[in-house]
C-alpha cells in the first residue's frame, strides 16, 4: 500500500525515528497514503469536523478558566466572560458558533456516507464509530448548551432528562440520579460541567479510531468501486492536504462570518434570560441541530396512528423516546438494511432519490420540530417521522432487491480516462 | 506406567484446581470492582443536604377562596389552591370512566378546598399555567401546560394533552388548620 521506510536526512529525526517511528508512521499514513484520485469535495467534510472539534476543544479550555459552574454565577460568569475578559466574546462566540459548524460539517459528512454507500462492506465498523461520534457529540452539545444557566439552558435541560423518566418502574429513579436532587440544579449544573469537560477528549479518542479504522480500508470514492492499482490512486499528501486546505478556508470563513456578523443569530433569545425554575417560557426550542429528533419525540401523542400498534404495550411518551433514540440506532444498522451491493447513488436510479427525499423528510421534521405542537404541525410531523422510519426499515432494504443498477465502470480510471473499451 | 496415571491424574486434579481457582479470583474480582464501582455511582444521587430540604411549610390562613399559591420544595413549585365550591363540585361530579388517569377527587384531597400538588407537568417536566390569576386555566378551568398542551382539571388530573398522568400530590399534612407542611 505505501512505499518503502523512508530514510529521513535531519540526524535528530533520524535519531528520534529510530527509537520511537512517530516519522515512518506519519509518512506510512500521509505522504504514503493512497486514496482514490476521484474524490470530490465531499471528501473534505471530514477533515473539517476535525478542525471543529480542535477549535471547540481549544476555545472551551480557555472558557472553562473563567467559566463558574454554580446556579447563582454561571449566567454572571458567562456575561463576564462576554464583557470583562480580554478577547472573551470572540473565545465565547467562535464556541458557541462552533458547536452549529460542527454539526453542519458533521451533517454534511453522514450526508456523504448515505450517498456514496460509504457505510458498506469494509467500512461498516468505520461507519459504526461514526454513529458513536454522533451520540458522543449530541450529549455534549446538549450538556454544553445548559452551562450558560438561561432558561433555555434549563428548561432544555429539565424536558430532556425528563425523557428518561418514560423509562418504566425505574425512570423516576434514573432522573433523581441524573439530577442529583429532585429537580435540575446546582449538582445537575456542575455534573453537566464536569462531563462538558471530559466527552470531547471521548471524541477525540472514537475520531482516533475512526481514522485508523479508515486507513485500514482506505477511502470510499464518488464512484465507490475500490481502487484496482496505484492508477486509481493519488498520495494523501500532498494531494488531498492540498485540497482539503482550500475547503477547510472555505469553512473557516463561514464560521468566521456567523461570529464576527450574526453571532446569536443560531441561539435563542431566551437564553439571555437568566434561568427561572418556576417560569416555563412559552415555547421551548431545543438547538436547530437536534430539532429533526425533537420533532420525532413529540410526534407520538395519544392520538397519533403512529402510535396505535403499540397503544396496548406502552404509553405516547415513552413510545415518543424510544423512537427518537431508534431513529439514531437505525444509522448504525443501516449496513445490513440496505440490501443493494452497489455503493454509490450515482449508479442506483432509484434508491439516489429515495436518498433526496429522505434528506428532505429529515429537514422538513427539523422545521417541524421548532414549531409550536398545534394545527397541521401535529400530523404532519408524525407523517414525517413515519416516512423516516419507512426509509430505512422498508424502502432501503426492498428497493435493492428489485432496482436494477446502472453498469458500474471497471476501474476509477476507466470513465475518467474515457477508454471505451469495456462497454 | 503408575507415573503415567499419576501424571494425568495429577494433571486433571490441576486443571480441577486451576478452574476453581480461575472463577474464584473472577467472582472476588467482581464484587471488589461492583464495591468499588457502587459509590461512584450513588455519589450521584441527591446528596445528604439535598435531602435536608425535602420538607417546606407554609401558613395558608392568607390565601383567599379561589387564589392559589406556589410554594418551592425539592427545587420544584408545589401548588396550593384555595378552591371555590363550584371547582369540588365540578371535580367531584366527574365520573372516572372519562379520566385518562382514573383518581376520584376524594383520593388526591385531605381537605376537599385545599388541593394541594406538585407543579409539574407529568409530560416533560414544565411548569403548567393557571396558578395565577389572569393566566390560561385549559379547557377544565384547572391548569394548562403551555409546552405541550396538556389540560389539568380543577382536581389537577389531566383531561388532554400528552400528559400520562395527573399531577402528582406529595405527602403533606396540616400541622394545623393553618399550617401545611410538605414532605
Amino acid at each position: 500500500m505505501s512505499g518503502p521506510a523512508p530514510e529521513f536526512k535531519n540526524p535528530i529525526v533520524r535519531w528520534i525515528d529510530v527509537r520511537l517511528p512517530v516519522f515512518t508512521f506519519m509518512h506510512h499514513e500521509y505522504r504514503g497514503f493512497p486514496v482514490p484520485k476521484n474524490l470530490n469535495y465531499f471528501w473534505s467534510f471530514g477533515g473539517m469536523a476535525m478542525v471543529a472539534l480542535i477549535g471547540m476543544i481549544l476555545t472551551g479550555i480557555m472558557l472553562a478558566m473563567q467559566y463558574t459552574p454554580h446556579v447563582d454565577h454561571a449566567f454572571d460568569s458567562v456575561e463576564r466572560i462576554m464583557r470583562d475578559v480580554n478577547w472573551g466574546w470572540l473565545i465565547r462566540y467562535i464556541h458557541m458558533n462552533g458547536g452549529s459548524m460542527f454539526f453542519i460539517v458533521v451533517y454534511i459528512h453522514i450526508f456523504r456516507g448515505l450517498y456514496y454507500g460509504s457505510y458498506k462492506d469494509p467500512r461498516e465498523l468505520l461507519w459504526i464509530l461514526g454513529v458513536v461520534l454522533f451520540i458522543l457529540m449530541m450529549a455534549t452539545a446538549f450538556m454544553g448548551y445548559v452551562l450558560p444557566w438561561g432558561q433555555m439552558s434549563f428548561w432544555g435541560a429539565t424536558v430532556i432528562t425528563n425523557l428518561f423518566s418514560a423509562i418504566p418502574v425505574v425512570g423516576d429513579a434514573i432522573v433523581t440520579w441524573l439530577w442529583g436532587g429532585f429537580s435540575v440544579d446546582n449538582p445537575t449544573l456542575n455534573r453537566f460541567f464536569s462531563l462538558h469537560f471530559l466527552l470531547p477528549f471521548a471524541i477525540l479518542g472514537v475520531v482516533i479510531l475512526h481514522i485508523a479504522a479508515m486507513h485500514v480500508s482506505g477511502s470510499n470514492n464518488p464512484k465507490g468501486i475500490e481502487p484496482k492499482g496505484p492508477q486509481d490512486t493519488v498520495m494523501f499528501h500532498p494531494f488531498m492536504t492540498a485540497k482539503d486546505t482550500v475547503a477547510l478556508i472555505a469553512f473557516i470563513l463561514v464560521w468566521a462570518f456567523f461570529v464576527f456578523y450574526a453571532p446569536n443569530y443560531m441561539g435563542h433569545p431566551d437564553n439571555y434570560i437568566p434561568a427561572d425554575p418556576f417560569s416555563t417560557p412559552a415555547h421551548i426550542v431545543p438547538e436547530w441541530y437536534f430539532l429533526p429528533f425533537y420533532g420525532i419525540l413529540r410526534a407520538f401523542t395519544a392520538d397519533a396512528f403512529i402510535y396505535w400498534p403499540v397503544a396496548w404495550l406502552m404509553t405516547p411518551k415513552l413510545m415518543g423516546v424510544l423512537a427518537m433514540f431508534a431513529s439514531l440506532g437505525l444509522l448504525a444498522v443501516l449496513p445490513w438494511l440496505d440490501t443493494s451491493r452497489v455503493k454509490s447513488c450515482s449508479f442506483r436510479p432509484i434508491y439516489k432519490w429515495l436518498v433526496i427525499i429522505f434528506v428532505l423528510d429529515v429537514i422538513f421534521l427539523g422545521y417541524l420540530g421548532g414549531k409550536p405542537a398545534e394545527g397541521w404541525y401535529v400530523p404532519a410531523s408524525q407523517w414525517a417521522t413515519f416516512y423516516y422510519f419507512v426509509h430505512f426499515l422498508v424502502l432501503t432494504p426492498l428497493v435493492g432487491w428489485f432496482e436494477k443498477p446502472k453498469p458500474l465502470p471497471t476501474s476509477i480510471s476507466e470513465p475518467v480516462l474515457d477508454t471505451d473499451s469495456s462497454k | 506406567m503408575m507415573a503415567d496415571i499419576s501424571q494425568s491424574d495429577d494433571q486433571n486434579e490441576d486443571v480441577g484446581r486451576r478452574d476453581f481457582l480461575g472463577i474464584a479470583t473472577l467472582a472476588t474480582s467482581a464484587v471488589g470492582a461492583g464495591a468499588f464501582i457502587w459509590p461512584i455511582i450513588d455519589s450521584m444521587n441527591p446528596s445528604a443536604d439535598v435531602l435536608a430540604l425535602s420538607s417546606s411549610e407554609v401558613d395558608i390562613s392568607t390565601i383567599e377562596v379561589g387564589q392559589s399559591i406556589t410554594l418551592k420544595w425539592r427545587g420544584k413549585p408545589v401548588f396550593i389552591r384555595h378552591r371555590t365550591a363550584g371547582e369540588i363540585a365540578e371535580a367531584e361530579s366527574v365520573a372516572l370512566s372519562e379520566l385518562i388517569d382514573p383518581e376520584s377527587d376524594d383520593m388526591r384531597v385531605q381537605k376537599p378546598e385545599w388541593l394541594v400538588m406538585v407543579g409539574v407537568c407529568t409530560h416533560l417536566g414544565c411548569i403548567p399555567l393557571g396558578n395565577k390569576d389572569g393566566e390560561p386555566k385549559g379547557e377544565f378551568g384547572g391548569w394548562f401546560c403551555p409546552c405541550h398542551g396538556s389540560h389539568y382539571d380543577t382536581s389537577g388530573r389531566i383531561r388532554k394533552g400528552p400528559a400520562p398522568t395527573n399531577l402528582p400530590v406529595p405527602k403533606y399534612s396540616f400541622l394545623s388548620d393553618d399550617v401545611v407542611r410538605v414532605g
